[in-house]
């Protein structure tokens, strides 16, 4: 995507979006809700057409010959686009018979697709009674029939119970196992830090960061270092023997009066120092913890407001 | 050709899709034969001591071919609402991202629901005969009034289609697929004659193409003449067809999921 835009009435969806996924990888588009992610989506796989920008899948433009673009894209929308009245088999092949593959081929498919995806023992019921789990499972599937070289997953886990959503997220790894170039979104920084090997950040149509989870992680500076040492009284003094090895303000903990937070640069050997300069300030030392910024630090950090603040898309 | 030929291919895969799940709800098809039939009977055993239309000695053979119309037309409205609950649903989206023929969704889906009301149809003809209409036509012209009722529902499934795929629901779907047609069946010769009208309703009731296909339809199905109305509708169905199959098609290509 280059310098995309798409307006509805006088909202910027789009804002002039730059996104490049190299063939085979797996990124994250993550984004609060209204921030533009489904609007990609959408104009990546021909559903709108930009204002302005080029788009391209494959080297193809998707305004020029949407066609070819279809041939090379599976699309799993934010809702499970499944016909319930139908067989989860039925489902299948009657997606394969709408991508010309043929009555044979597409039964075949089906039966490998039911396989892969667990579903192999409901494969002949009809859908209405699946959980939301399996029917995820064969949206996937459904969008997995032709073979894509580019698959599109929005917003795969939402909706999901807790137990769904890690299974989800296993089917979601296998397929980036496999090759299959994965653009995915979400608003969950956790599922972008865990299946995505770069992620993208969107904020109000524009991309704001771009980079490896950990490459994210560290723009926030580094890691946290908490600290609780064993007498209230001695913490102004700890604090302030701890400042000149920190990398910002060390705080303190307000619940806790035996406990402070100290920013540090993750990765260089700083914390035997400051267990060994508490020690010699005679600082009983009860616990050092080190926390990794979560993405929604590093959100917090890139934008300014919390992730999910928003509404509407 | 070879795009005409994926066309047909992929609108009776999509056609297929519909008319494989009606025996799985035989409810829905029991009620849908049942409310017509229950009409059929309603009118005729309410009005049919009252009213009496002059040339036909029995109100009977005037008022149900009236009904067949109006039941027929009313059925169209499964088109709307199957396609708000596709487009609702994202089955929409996930269609568009195929490489199919854009128009296949909307031909399959009408003519699924097509079969559909050709069934409730020919079960109310059936009833209607026990309860002792008769064809005092011959049998070709009851052929050709049958044919010209489902051509007009099947237009009129085409302007559904233009309603399922503008508005944003199912719900709103189910009102604005029906609320039409209730002025389009009463305003109209279906169940009285319009020369008893107020003078500008009487206007309205001739112009009315529902007037025109039943009109048609009762004269082929009485063996009288049926003048320019059995042209007239057939022009009505056709340029219907032409005019929303591509108002359809268009809405199609760009829908999308809110």
């Amino acid at each position: 995507m280059h310098g995309v835009e798409k307006r509805f009435g006088e909202t910027r969806a789009l804002d002039g979006v730059d996104l490049t996924v190299p063939r085979g990888a797996v990124y994250g588009l993550l984004g609060p809700n209204g921030a533009g992610k489904t609007t990609s989506v959408k104009v990546l796989t021909t559903l709108i057409r930009p204002d302005a920008g080029a788009a391209r899948i494959d080297g193809i433009d998707v305004v020029a010959d949407p066609d070819a673009v279809r041939h090379r894209i599976g699309l799993t929308g934010q809702y499970a686009a499944v016909d319930e009245r139908l067989t989860a088999r039925e489902n299948l092949i009657y997606v394969g018979r709408l991508f010309h593959l043929g009555a044979t081929e597409s039964k075949a498919r089906a039966r490998e697709l039911l396989e892969r995806f667990d579903l192999t023992d409901a494969g002949d019921r009809v859908v209405k009674g699946f959980s939301g789990g399996m029917r995820r499972r064969l949206d996937i599937a459904m969008s997995l029939i032709a073979r894509p070289s580019v698959l599109f997953l929005d917003e795969p886990t939402t909706g999901l119970d807790p137990r769904s959503r890690l299974a989800m997220w296993d089917v979601i790894a296998d397929l980036a196992a496999d090759g299959t170039t994965v653009l995915l979104t979400t608003q969950y920084l956790e599922e972008a830090d865990r299946l995505a090997e770069r992620i993208v950040v969107i904020d109000h149509g524009h991309v704001i960061a771009e980079g490896t989870p950990d490459e994210l992680k560290a723009r926030t500076g580094g890691a946290l270092l908490n600290v609780s040492i064993a007498r209230a009284e001695n913490r102004e003094r700890a604090m302030s023997v701890l400042t000149p090895l920190c990398s910002g303000r060390v705080e303190p903990v307000t619940d806790d009066d035996r406990s402070f937070v100290a920013p540090i640069v993750a990765g260089d050997r700083v914390v035997p120092g400051v267990i060994r300069a508490l020690d010699e300030a005679g600082i009983d030392v009860l616990d050092v913890a080190v926390r990794r910024p979560s993405l929604d630090d590093v959100f917090l950090a890139l934008t300014g407001h919390i992730a999910t603040e928003e509404e509407g898309e | 050709m070879e795009r005409l030929r994926w066309t047909l291919h992929d609108s009776w895969v999509e056609a297929e899709r519909h008319l494989r799940v009606i025996p799985r709800n035989v409810e829905l098809l029991i009620f849908a034969t049942i409310q017509p039939i229950m009409f059929l009977a309603l009118f005729a055993y309410v009005f049919g001591g009252s009213i009496s239309i002059p040339g036909f000695a029995d109100y009977d053979q005037f008022l149900m071919p009236g009904i067949f119309s109006q039941s027929l037309v009313f059925g169209s409205a499964f088109t709307s609402i199957g396609l708000a609950e596709d487009l609702s649903k994202g089955l929409v989206d996930r269609l568009r991202s195929l490489p199919m023929s854009r128009s296949a969704v909307i031909i399959g889906r009408t003519i699924s629901d097509l079969v559909r009301n050709l069934f409730t149809f020919v079960v109310m003809l059936v009833v209607a005969l026990l309860l002792g209409f008769r064809f005092e036509g011959s049998i070709l012209d009851a052929v050709a009034a049958t044919g010209l009722l489902v051509l007009f529902s099947y237009a009129l499934s085409w302007v559904q289609a233009v309603i399922g795929l503008a508005v944003s629901s199912v719900e709103a779907a189910n009102s604005a697929g029906f609320i039409w047609m209730f002025p389009l069946t009463f305003v109209s010769s279906a169940f009285v004659d319009p020369s008893t009208m107020p003078g500008w309703l009487e206007a309205v009731a001739d112009a009315n193409p529902f007037t025109v296909v039943t009109n048609a339809a009762r004269a082929l199905y009485n063996g009288l003449p049926v003048g320019n109305d059995a042209w007239l509708s057939l022009f009505w169905s056709v340029g219907l067809i032409i005019v929303f199959s591509t108002l359809a098609t268009r809405r199609f290509s760009r829908s999308t999921s809110a």
